[in-house]
């Protein structure tokens, strides 16, 4: 995924799409302001310099799914693992809830459920069907919207043929209006994703730990 | 066999709290029993909400839980190895205390693992961890030697037990087919008495890795991941440090209160207390020789990430835990322990309840800063324990003072047998010992 930062311009589109499309709960006011929200693609605010030079901006942070993830070694239970498409999975049913994941991930992309996840009357008929409702107590994160990649490989065979870029994109591109989102494969040298990320402007958060996330920004000097 | 085998007379005052049990007793276990009670319900509220109802946020997913699972632990150290090195120290001084320490680590051993439990999501999901166990996590590394921990010093505490058990089968008072059971047919004959005292000893040896693996890899929990001032080497050999000098301490506790309760000032003299209060002092000082080494390699490190926590603890939001466990880890025990004079029962009562104090604020200090301040910029969470987190903790204390309580009903406190037979062989052996150390006494 590349996210260019010099078109984004904070709407929080992704945000919202996202939890319709992978059916996050509402907790209201009281419990988010104890730090208890869940949105798997959030907007970090990075404040820098002093004031008056002070200079702020909004980072869309989903998962990294980072090519060497420091959650996925200390799972007990392997209910976190990088799975064959090099995405870094979670099933939902399997974890025990210890937090681990939670606590070792330095881009605390991972989210708990505090209690059982709730919507209020009106939303329940428009759940998304091909997304699983967590239970409390378990830890739940961005997938990349993977269910639609399961989708789009059963509408290809279907129709019988190749699996093109555009089958499949995360809810969060595909609601982003600036076009600030891009999403494909990092591993075939003639995708955007992949042009875009050896430009000049890219660069990933906290190279330096080795993760080798697979999310990559595009600003102008950042 | 043994002429004095069945001598009750003698040694009385330790047969006393198995025979007799007084008032008092019922009422601290009524007391107990209340607030064990209490610490089951706030539980029960949890498993039926969630863990909402604790003061956990993100990003501080750990708190008070993990606090007391390496502080119980941490506690666990007191017993079985204090006891181990002693023994094959071959300090006589060990014969009165070695049983009531060696419980104390069996019995706490299960609040640690209990806390972690209370601490999960889905508790209902615990044996997932045996069914896709995943070695590579620090998490599994602490369940199987956790494991191996409480088997071996189950077995440690047994064996000296055996003839104690054996006693109280002889003498024949109530539950006796409980202790025929549990005696293994013990006679005391020469033969036993050599299986048991090798069987002792290897046992001994054995527990003394098995202890410190596991706050070793207690420690690993952290320092294995890369988050800031949890990431570091020293880590392993701070936590066992800290573990063994909290364990003394509780043990002093537990010295001192069996003591006054049961009368056995002639078994557990000031000498012991002051032998263990210079053990204590020694911890005292390793323990503040690692936290400097620990702090001062920060500051000089200077990294902005590691600075963020290294000021909330000292000047910002997390001073008073910080300072506090300064306090009462150092500053308090160092002056009382240091002086002959106060190194008297009350003295090292007073010094130890404050190290107790202090590890346990130690533990929050390491596992909350650090939590609070992530490598993402996030909103500001203050962690606040709430009453489920408090009660659930008094919960687990008052349940290990009752177990502790009715261990010393059924069983000795103070090991008869090893009083015993210091009391008949050992002025030889020592006087042996020392002929074989120097020149020119006795004849050789």
């Amino acid at each position: 995924m590349v996210i260019d930062l010099d078109k984004c311009s904070g709407c929080q589109a992704c945000v919202v799409a996202c939890h319709a499309e992978n059916n996050v709960g509402i907790i209201g006011p009281e419990e988010s302001a104890k730090g208890r929200t869940i949105s798997w693609i959030e907007l970090i605010p990075y404040v820098e310099g002093e004031y008056p030079h002070i200079k702020a901006r909004l980072l869309p942070r989903p998962c990294m799914h980072c090519d060497h993830p420091p959650c996925t070694k200390v799972c007990p239970v392997n209910a976190t693992y990088k799975n064959e498409e090099g995405l870094v999975a979670q099933i939902n049913h399997r974890c025990i809830g210890c937090r681990y994941c939670t606590t070792a991930c330095p881009y605390t992309v991972k989210y708990f459920n505090w209690y059982t996840p709730q919507w209020p009357k009106e939303m329940k008929g428009s759940l998304n069907r091909d997304v699983s409702i967590r239970t409390k107590g378990v830890v739940e994160k961005c997938s990349f919207c993977s269910h639609r990649l399961l989708k789009a490989r059963e509408k290809v065979k279907a129709e019988g043929r190749d699996l093109l870029p555009e089958d499949y994109i995360p809810a969060c591109v595909q609601a982003c209006p600036s076009g600030a989102m891009y999403f494909g494969d990092l591993n075939d040298p003639f995708s955007a994703v992949s042009s875009l990320s050896r430009e000049r402007r890219a660069f990933r958060l906290m190279e330096d730990l080795g993760t080798e996330p697979k999310v990559y920004y595009l600003s102008e000097g950042m | 066999m043994n002429e004095n085998h069945l001598n009750v007379k003698e040694d009385a005052i330790l047969f006393d709290p198995i025979r007799k049990t007084g008032k008092p007793f019922y009422i601290t276990l009524s007391i107990l029993g209340v607030v064990i009670l209490w610490g089951v319900w706030a539980y029960l509220y949890q498993y039926r909400n969630g863990l909402g109802v604790t003061g956990l946020a993100r990003p501080i997913f750990w708190g008070v839980y993990i606090t007391n699972f390496v502080f119980f632990i941490g506690i666990s150290h007191a017993g079985t190895l204090i006891s181990a090195i002693l023994r094959l120290a071959k300090a006589e001084w060990r014969r009165s205390i070695t049983r009531s320490a060696e419980v104390i680590t069996v019995l706490v051993l299960f609040f640690g693992v209990g806390n972690i439990l209370m601490d999960l999501g889905r508790p209902d999901r615990m044996l997932n961890i045996i069914q896709f166990a995943q070695f590579q996590s620090p998490l599994l590394w602490d369940v199987s030697s956790i494991t191996v921990y409480l088997t071996a010093s189950t077995v440690y505490l047994y064996l000296p037990l055996i003839p104690d058990i054996a006693l109280l089968r002889d003498y024949g008072g109530k539950w006796n087919w409980f202790y025929r059971i549990l005696a293994l047919g013990w006679k005391g004959t020469e033969k036993q008495h050599h299986l048991l005292e090798k069987g002792i000893s290897f046992m001994a040896i054995l527990v003394i890795p098995v202890a410190i693996s596991v706050h070793t890899v207690v420690s690993f929990v952290f320092a294995m991941t890369i988050q800031p001032m949890w990431h570091s080497a020293i880590f392993g050999p701070y936590f066992v440090a800290g573990a063994i000098f909290s364990g003394i301490a509780a043990l002093i506790v537990a010295m001192n209160v069996i003591r006054k309760v049961y009368h056995l000032e002639d078994y557990l003299r000031p000498i012991h207390f002051n032998n263990l209060g210079i053990l204590l002092l020694v911890m005292t000082l390793l323990w503040f020789y690692f936290t400097f080494t620990e702090y001062i390699t920060t500051y000089y490190g200077a990294e902005p990430l590691h600075m963020a926590i290294f000021w909330s603890k000292f000047t910002g939001r997390f001073a008073l835990p910080f300072w506090g466990m300064f306090l009462f880890c150092f500053i308090i025990p160092l002056p009382i322990l240091s002086l002959r004079r106060t190194r008297t029962p009350m003295g090292t009562l007073i010094a130890s309840i404050s190290v107790v104090i202090g590890m346990w604020l130690e533990r929050f200090v390491i596992v909350v800063p650090t939590l609070t301040n992530p490598r993402i910029p996030s909103e500001e969470i203050i962690y606040a324990p709430t009453w489920i987190e408090w009660s659930i903790f008094a919960g687990c204390i008052a349940f290990f003072i009752l177990l502790y309580m009715i261990f010393t009903k059924i069983f000795p406190i103070v090991s008869i047998w090893e009083v015993r037979e210091g009391r008949e062989k050992s002025v030889a052996e020592v006087q042996e010992r020392i002929r074989t150390y120097l020149p020119g006494i006795g004849i050789e």
